[in-house]
């Protein structure tokens, strides 16, 4: 399962795309998994994570075939 | 309501002008974002500009959605800036029209403070001193 990371997220983890080990099922599996992982992403006001380009809850399924993404706070406009 | 969606190296105040033009319109109301030459006091040399392209586009769809269930606008445009922006430069348009003043307004400041909350676009700033947020 694949995991894209924007922003300073990704300057967090040093890289743009990540692959996640087996057991993540849900989207707080995952974002527990790269708090431990990443421990710099504590420091951020928020971290949402999209699957299939929706913001989605914590207790939403992830599958190996969703396309997963990392949002740190936003800074548009 | 007519839509125009953007995520661009570059972008105009006149292509959403174009856009939003309509005979039936009388008022039109357009934000737009520049980049300033500080922040809280530091000189700030250039902003750097990234999106999740595809995602970005269905939020700001989305937007547009909210738009047009809560007010009767005909026409909108939302433009955003991505890569090296240097101040002065322009990082986002909103620009609505309807057929009167008012409402137009209220729909614009509504795009855009929504866009800003929750559009996954991100930027970087780069300061006189070399340092980097």
């Amino acid at each position: 399962m694949g995991l894209l990371l924007f922003g300073v997220a990704k300057d967090i983890a040093g890289r743009s795309m990540i692959t996640l080990p087996d057991g993540i099922t849900t989207v707080g599996d995952l974002k527990t998994w790269l708090l431990a992982t990443y421990p710099g992403l504590q420091q951020l006001n928020s971290l949402m994570i999209a699957v299939n380009r929706e913001y989605a809850a914590d207790n939403q399924l992830v599958a190996a075939n969703d396309e997963i993404a990392v949002i740190p706070p936003v800074s548009g406009g | 309501m007519d839509v125009l969606l953007k995520i661009e190296s570059d972008i105009t105040i006149q292509e959403a002008l174009d856009f939003i033009h309509s005979p039936a319109c009388g008022g039109e109301v357009v934000f737009t974002g520049k980049v300033r030459n500080d922040t809280k006091g530091r000189g700030v040399t250039k902003l750097f500009y990234e999106s999740y392209r595809e995602m970005a586009l269905s939020e700001m769809q989305k937007i547009a959605d909210d738009v047009a269930r809560q007010w009767d606008i005909k026409k909108i445009a939302m433009l955003h800036a991505v890569g090296d922006k240097y101040p002065g430069d322009i990082a986002v348009v909103v620009a609505v029209s309807s057929v009167h003043r008012g409402i137009a307004f209220d729909a614009c400041e509504y795009a855009i403070d929504t866009l800003k909350a929750r559009v996954p676009i991100w930027k970087k700033e780069f300061f006189e001193d070399g340092t980097i947020i």
